[in-house]
């Protein structure tokens, strides 16, 4: 191996890298929240590479479909709850949230796709829409049982995984899509080539990364968010809604998802059932960090991006097979230098 | 036998297993064939994750293990497959036995995701191996022979298949009603009281998954030999999600959860594979929306899982008797005049905090000691130092002349000290006389195997018997078979007495025994108190209570702020200035 070939792994491992340690984020945020392992964020992310695909041939059908759909029925359980609970004085207001605006967004998507509008724009409104599903799925699937066990809610989220590949084969299809290179621009320094997408993913992750900490440590709702994965009671007492909590965790796991798409999107074709494997990884990666450290997640992902490349060039049938084993020495080394081993229920 | 009607239900269960092969087409001996396989599965993920809560979605990496060991023994070098049963059986011993050393050490969800990443290695690895034809898969295993008898075709393998699955029922259920399955059942949310009663909670996990392990390689051996041809694909991740799927649907708490979810999620499938295309006029991969969520509303309206459900429609059985047994070996322990415990400048500090600074008193032989001190004064932690369930930073404590100090809490149990908690901890939906029993863990021996194979019913009788006398002792015998988690919280104190009377134990650690019950109910535990100090006993109690620890102490030791600050009879103490000034504040 020279010096090319390496840094050219090198490039490819961090760049990668940088998506899973975006997705180990939304996994680590969602997990301490709500205590959801949120085992479909691969489809949130392949959703956002084949909407940005679909509008770049000016078609927004897809999305626009899921959302209407997913709408309907996150209407129809609000309707069923006002009249179990013979509670009729906020259901307007419910409905224009949980119908209402995914409904308008699915249309303007409707509107605007045909007009093939500035790349820029696209992007706009794929984040929009997959993160518009985000609290809609949390809503139909995780809401009514947001009490439960971590395993009940682990199930859920398997079987949600299920209904969100067959939706993504019916609304998107079976055809795998990639989407254009934000820059074709690369440079070179001391004879090593990088190419502007690549730092340009690298820098967006940071950039978002920046932004999400800001958020948890400046902002009252990002610190609701923490209170509540500090101490879920605790938070309740102090007037955080555990339904608003949920909600905005969704939110913004989607919208980490749906930007992970957008990042992957130019580097590997993406199938509707595609993210499952990305995810994973992301998992891995979570997983290094104990499911609560955000650095050390970040840490792991980009080890899981750098062994991914480099295994890739040496033996890459057993790519897999190394990323994934990676959890084990990594877990014994924590197993032997944590004590604790309360379960927690 | 009575005719009840579980028996009833029972009967009919197995008519329908009998049935399906006789009458039934091929289609429906399929089926059957695959539910048992699954069944078998799904049972040991019912006492891993729905008794001992600890999640697993490797199994089918395991039913794997069983199915690629012997289709490469008996195509390759043609050996029996009876034989590689057993090959296969040690593989995943093995296996199962490090991953669960690695990752069941620690908190809940590192075994569930340790296993998602073991099971996709595990299946890429079977898909990637020349030697195992990668993802062609092996072909040519030869089918099973009992005798000369040939199961070439599904209805004769059919038999097998089920005797083995209802071998595995019979034998998880008897284990959950056992001196191990108790200990197991006491493993959720955390071991810190299965461990006062001498059970080493991580060993037995450990134990918990390998048995799990190693009913998913007996699937695999079964699954092996019935098609006659293994690949990748029915041992990826995805089929380990759904052993999940069909232990926590059927009902994770129940051996027959298993054998409900396993037969629901196959049918379920099927109907869906079958039903809606023909519905829809087009297939697709709708049969994947409408099972997910099906399974979301199935699990919105019933987080249990369908058997308590079931079981709900059933009239409850009612509970077995206690009958008289040969009493259980009690501890003979000569007392001695000087300390039987002693607590030498036993230091414990949180970080820069220190809780505990240097504290020594003994504890006499037949004394009830009082261990008082205003809040925050480190009587809990004191607590914590002798009972094992917090390491020492210096100092030791000695029992019965030998070192105690910082040993794991089974192994203080062992030596004959017994505990209660301030907080209770019972397993609710246990009966009280169950709960008294966990606390005879340590004076049975059945383990898992003799359990299974219900051969420690003999000493069963006698632990059974054990802990129904220490429940009419402590005035509890009406409550007997009800559901720990029913009774009223001071009652519920009582239990945990019973519970640690039944461990005969030489030293009673009592941690605020008083705390919420009613005035009578705290005369009552006085009374029992003294007379368990007449037989012998000896008590160290924490209590915030005074009249009663005046009433029933015979010495007492005053702790504030970490320290010793007095000793001595409870008159003396009450007179004691400086005691006083701890209590009441400057004068």
């Amino acid at each position: 191996m020279d010096l090319q070939i390496f840094a050219l792994l090198a490039q490819d491992g961090i760049t990668n890298g940088a998506v899973y340690a975006l997705l180990a984020l939304a996994l680590v945020l969602v997990f301490a929240v709500t205590r959801v392992i949120w085992v479909p964020s691969g489809e949130f992310l392949a959703y956002g590479t084949l909407t940005l695909a679909g509008l770049q041939l000016g078609k927004a059908s897809g999305i626009a479909g899921m959302l209407a759909v997913m709408a309907v029925v996150a209407a129809l359980m609000e309707v069923a709850k006002a009249i179990r609970q013979r509670e009729t004085r906020h259901l307007a207001r419910s409905l224009a949230w949980w119908a209402g605006a995914p409904l308008a967004i699915a249309g303007t998507l409707h509107l605007v796709a045909p007009m093939q509008p500035p790349f820029v724009v696209q992007i706009l409104l794929t984040l929009t829409a997959v993160t518009a599903l985000g609290p809609l799925f949390y809503r139909i699937a995780y809401q009514p049982i947001a009490e439960a066990s971590v395993l009940v809610l682990l199930i859920v989220s398997v079987a949600l995984h299920f209904a969100l590949l067959g939706l993504g084969l019916w609304f998107f299809g079976a055809e795998g899509s990639r989407t254009p290179p934000f820059t074709s621009a690369s440079y070179e320094w001391g004879g090593i080539r990088v190419s502007g997408q690549s730092l340009l993913v690298v820098a967006t992750s940071l950039a978002l990364i920046v932004a999400l900490a800001l958020f948890f440590n400046r902002t009252l709702y990002g610190r609701a968010l923490r209170a509540t994965a500090v101490n879920r009671v605790g938070a309740r007492l102090a007037g955080i809604s555990p339904t608003f909590a949920g909600t905005l965790t969704f939110t913004l796991g989607a919208l980490v998802c749906a930007f992970c798409g957008v990042l992957i999107g130019p580097i590997t074709t993406v199938y509707y059932d595609s993210g499952f494997l990305v995810s994973l990884k992301g998992f891995v990666a979570a997983i290094i960090g104990g499911l609560a450290s955000y650095p050390i997640a970040a840490a792991g992902a980009l080890l899981v991006g750098l062994l991914e490349a480099f295994s890739s060039y040496w033996a890459s049938a057993f790519k897999e097979v190394i990323v994934f084993t990676l959890i084990i020495p990594v877990l014994l080394w924590r197993s032997l230098t944590t004590h604790h081993h309360e379960d927690e229920e | 036998m009575k005719l009840t009607w579980s028996t009833v239900v029972l009967a009919a269960f197995l008519a329908v297993l009998v049935g399906v092969p006789i009458l039934a087409p091929q289609f429906w001996v399929t089926l059957g064939n695959y539910i048992g396989l699954y069944s078998i599965v799904a049972l040991g993920l019912v006492l891993l994750t729905g008794v001992a809560g600890q999640t697993s979605f490797g199994q089918a990496a395991f039913v794997g293990l069983g199915a690629y060991t012997t289709a490469y023994l008996t195509t390759r070098y043609g050996t029996s497959p009876w034989l590689t049963l057993f090959v296969g059986l040690a593989i995943t011993a093995l296996v199962a036995l490090a991953l669960g050393f690695i990752t069941l050490r620690m908190k809940g969800h590192y075994l569930p995701l340790a296993t998602i990443a073991w099971g996709i290695s595990l299946s890429f690895l079977f898909g990637n191996l020349e030697f195992l034809d990668g993802h062609t898969g092996m072909t040519g295993i030869p089918s099973l022979a009992i005798g000369g008898l040939e199961l070439r075709n599904e209805r004769s393998i059919y038999f097998l298949i089920w005797a083995i699955a209802l071998a595995a029922l019979w034998g998880t259920g008897n284990l959950l009603d056992s001196r191990p399955g108790r200990a197991i059942r006491s493993l959720r949310g955390g071991f810190e009281m299965a461990e006062s009663f001498g059970v080493d909670g991580a060993r037995l996990k450990i134990v918990v998954f390998v048995y799990a392990a190693l009913l998913a390689c007996i699937s695999g051996w079964l699954y092996a030999h019935l098609q006659r041809f293994v690949n990748p694909t029915p041992f990826s991740i995805i089929a380990g999600i759904e052993y999940l799927f069909m232990a926590v649907v059927g009902g994770a708490g129940s051996v027959w959860g298993a054998v409900v979810g396993a037969t629901l999620i196959t049918l379920l499938k099927q109907v869906l594979q079958d039903v809606l295309p023909q519905l829809l006029g087009r297939s697709g991969n709708f049969e994947m929306i409408v099972f997910g969520a099906l399974l979301i509303v199935l699990l919105q309206r019933a987080r249990d899982g369908v058997w308590p459900w079931i079981e709900r429609l059933l009239p409850r059985a009612p509970p077995l008797p206690v009958r008289a047994a040969e009493p259980l070996p009690v501890r003979h322990y000569a007392a001695q005049d000087g300390a039987l415990l002693e607590v030498r400048a036993a230091r414990k500090t949180f970080g820069g905090l220190i809780a505990v600074n240097d504290i020594s008193f003994d504890i006499r032989h037949g004394e009830i000691l009082g261990l008082i001190g205003p809040n925050g004064a480190g009587k809990s932690t004191t607590f914590g130092l002798i009972s094992g369930a917090l390491p020492l930073t210096s100092g030791d404590v000695v029992f019965r002349g030998r070192s105690i100090g910082s040993r794991p809490p089974f192994e203080i149990a062992r030596r004959g000290i017994g505990r209660t908690f301030q907080h209770v901890k019972l397993i609710p939906t246990m009966s009280v006389l169950d709960n008294v029993a966990l606390g005879g863990y340590l004076r049975g021996r059945a383990g898992v195997l003799r359990a299974a194979l219900r051969l420690d019913r003999r000493e069963e009788a006698r632990v059974r018997a054990e802990a129904a006398r220490q429940i009419e002792r402590v005035g509890l015998g009406a409550h007997m078979y009800d559901a720990a988690g029913s009774l009223p919280l001071g009652q519920q104190r009582i239990v945990e007495i019973a519970r640690v009377l039944a461990c005969d134990p030489t030293l009673l650690l009592l941690d605020e025994p008083a705390a919420g019950l009613r005035y009578l109910e705290k005369q009552e535990l006085a009374k029992l108190l003294r007379t368990l100090k007449s037989e012998g006993m000896t008590i160290l109690l924490v209590e915030h209570d005074m009249d009663f620890v005046m009433g029933v102490t015979d010495r007492l030791v005053v702790m504030v702020f970490g320290e010793k600050l007095a000793e001595g009879l409870p008159a003396e103490i009450q007179r004691n200035p400086a005691v006083r000034e701890a209590y009441l504040g400057g004068v």
